[in-house]
């Protein structure tokens, strides 16, 4: 199982696509770590710059609504996971992008518009983000305090968690 | 118990449900292409696990980037190519014989009603437009469909479109899959397969159908679908004549797929298309539509006819009809890409190549390529692109472009005029 939690990115908006992720020109790569560089080099929010070191050095993503949509390209995830993101948070994703993060064994959190809300709270104070996977809790903590929030995960997304993935998960059974 | 297209494939294909809700499906037909298969394969040589599950039902095309740009890209190539041989895949279509995936696999007949279809392409919605349940995937469920022959779904719920009414002069399919989208919001239909129903889809060609069903995902939507029916048949009949005795007995088959009276929809909505204006996408979201009147006049640098929403024939020949005998503005480039080497060659034995060329269209051959800035027709910053495709993400068709998605009709007139403009105005020639 890969291991989940740290310093948290907050991406301030709704419906964040694939192709801001990693665009297109990139996915002529035949490896993973290739990505690395390129990592939300298009998103489209105000004040963003993608170098910057605090970006990463992240290891959560929080976003709004719709996170992943477009594209089904798993370079998205890919590029996450090659820079130690393994976890995203929103309130809630495309259907892709959200299997194709179990399917890598990464964690893909939905919470309610509410919790998204709390949590955004906590946004520009060096904020971090603890997984406690066996209980489904996510616990963030910065100079402002700390919360804990519960979430639901499919027994079925969790069981690809637990084994690294769709593919070990369907050799083993089919 | 009254069951949608969907449920019925759903358990007419399930392997087993290893959790409550995950259902892990039977696969009938695997689509690749060059740039989501390479890392799939890879993985399965690491893994020791050069393997498919059943090579007749692989089928594979080059057609993001061919011919190939660089080093990297006939790479991928080479990698996809070589698999294919070393596997005996005969369904393999390279440089020469490839065309944009959802065109040119349709275009083979081996799309079928009832059937499950995965692809690591978001845009493998557009099947559904023969009743199959068809779904982007990425490319770890790929990897397993082409070693396994299965892949993991949530049951979706079906949202059914009713779309009647009256076509008016200019307006087409696009122009009402802009106007679903726009209802329906950029993830109304998550989890959701979209069922196009209606008297305009009853009458629409497997063309139409394939336009509306691929654009499905642009509102969320696992698998656009649409009920088969004589115009399917039709559409199939060269590939399936062995196995009826005639067309009423291969309808009478494809009838078990339709829904059925009384199953149970998410939601029901209702399109009338009789005034509808042709649509136009502003800003990056696809479910950012307004009526063209509302955008007349918005300059351009280059407009794009193509992709697997808009590369077919028919969406040739309705470009053509308003290209016929005029020129483009100066000032745009237009690019022309048609979907597959079969629609080429019919455009050309048309006159439509021509009627492109002498307009000062850039006639490219079958490639995905301009659609996501990948191979050709990139912008540079700030331009703007009249685009028959499907997605106006920020950066899609190159970093700080624009970009408007319409239908042909619209590309085609704001093509003359250099800025957007209403086909309506516009007098169409027989071609």
């Amino acid at each position: 199982m890969k291991t989940f939690g740290g310093k948290v990115l907050f991406l301030d908006r709704a419906d964040i696509n694939t192709d801001e992720i990693i665009p297109a020109k990139y996915l002529t790569e035949n490896s993973k770590e290739a990505l690395k560089p390129h990592m939300l080099e298009d998103l489209k929010l105000e004040g963003f710059d993608p170098n910057a070191p605090a970006v990463k050095e992240s290891r959560v993503v929080v976003a709004r609504s719709n996170f992943g949509c477009g594209s089904s390209r798993e370079h998205a995830p890919w590029v996450f996971e090659v820079n130690d993101i393994n976890v995203v948070v929103a309130s809630s994703f495309a259907r892709i992008f959200r299997q194709n993060m179990f399917n890598c064994g990464m964690l893909a959190i939905e919470l309610s518009d509410k919790n998204i809300d709390e949590l955004f709270v906590y946004k520009g104070s060096d904020a971090s983000i603890s997984i406690d996977f066996d209980n489904d809790k996510l616990t963030v903590t910065s100079g402002k305090g700390c919360r804990t929030f519960s979430y639901h995960i499919a027994e079925f997304d969790k069981a690809l968690v637990k084994e690294d993935g769709w593919v070990g998960f369907a050799d083993a059974r089919y | 118990m009254a069951m949608t297209l969907a449920e019925k494939i759903f358990s007419s294909h399930l392997r087993e449900e290893p959790f409550p809700g995950a259902k892990v499906l039977n696969i009938d037909v695997v689509l690749c292409h060059e740039i989501t298969t390479p890392i799939a394969i890879n993985d399965l040589v690491a893994r020791g696990k050069d393997r498919v599950f059943d090579t007749s039902k692989i089928k594979v095309v080059i057609d993001h980037v061919t011919p190939s740009k660089d080093t990297k890209t006939a790479t991928q190539a080479k990698i996809l190519r070589d698999w294919a041989r070393r596997h005996n895949i005969k369904d393999f279509f390279d440089i020469g014989r490839n065309g944009v995936c959802h065109a040119i696999f349709p275009e083979k007949g081996f799309i079928r009603p009832g059937y499950t279809v995965i692809m690591g392409d978001s845009h493998t919605c557009t099947h559904g437009a023969f009743g199959a349940f068809a779904a982007g995937v990425g490319t770890t469920d790929l990897e397993v469909g082409i070693l396994k022959g299965v892949c993991s779904f949530r049951q979706p719920e079906t949202i059914r479109v009713n779309i009647n009414g009256t076509m008016p002069e200019a307006v087409s399919a696009k122009d009402i899959i802009l106007k679903v989208i726009k209802t329906l919001t950029v993830n109304g239909a998550t989890d959701c397969v979209i069922e196009f129903r209606g008297n305009i889809v009853s009458a629409m060609s497997m063309e139409g159908r394939m336009t509306l069903c691929n654009m499905a995902i642009e509102a969320g939507g696992t698998s656009g679908v649409c009920m088969p029916d004589e115009i399917t048949v039709d559409y199939l009949w060269p590939f399936i004549s062995s196995g009826y005795k005639d067309k009423a007995a291969a309808l009478d088959d494809f009838k078990k797929w339709r829904s059925d009276e009384g199953c149970n929809y998410k939601k029901i909505i209702d399109i009338d298309v009789t005034n509808m204006e042709p649509q136009v996408t502003v800003g990056y979201k696809p479910d950012q539509v307004k009526d063209v009147s509302e955008l007349e006049g918005t300059p351009v640098d280059q407009v794009y006819i193509g992709s697997c929403t808009n590369g077919r024939i028919g969406d040739l020949r309705e470009a053509a009809a308003y290209l016929k005998g005029k020129t483009i503005a100066p000032a745009v480039r237009g690019i022309v890409s048609p979907a597959t080497p079969d629609v080429f060659k019919q455009a050309d034995s048309e006159g439509i190549i021509k009627i492109f060329m002498d307009s000062g269209f850039c006639v490219t051959n079958p490639t995905c390529g301009a659609c996501l800035g990948m191979s050709n027709g990139v912008l540079a910053p700030e331009e703007v692109c009249a685009s028959t495709t499907n997605r106006n993400f920020n950066g899609r068709m190159g970093k700080g472009g624009m970009v408007h998605l319409m239908s042909p009709a619209v590309a085609a007139v704001t093509a003359v005029e250099g800025k957007i403009a209403d086909p309506r105005k516009f007098r169409k020639e027989k071609i």
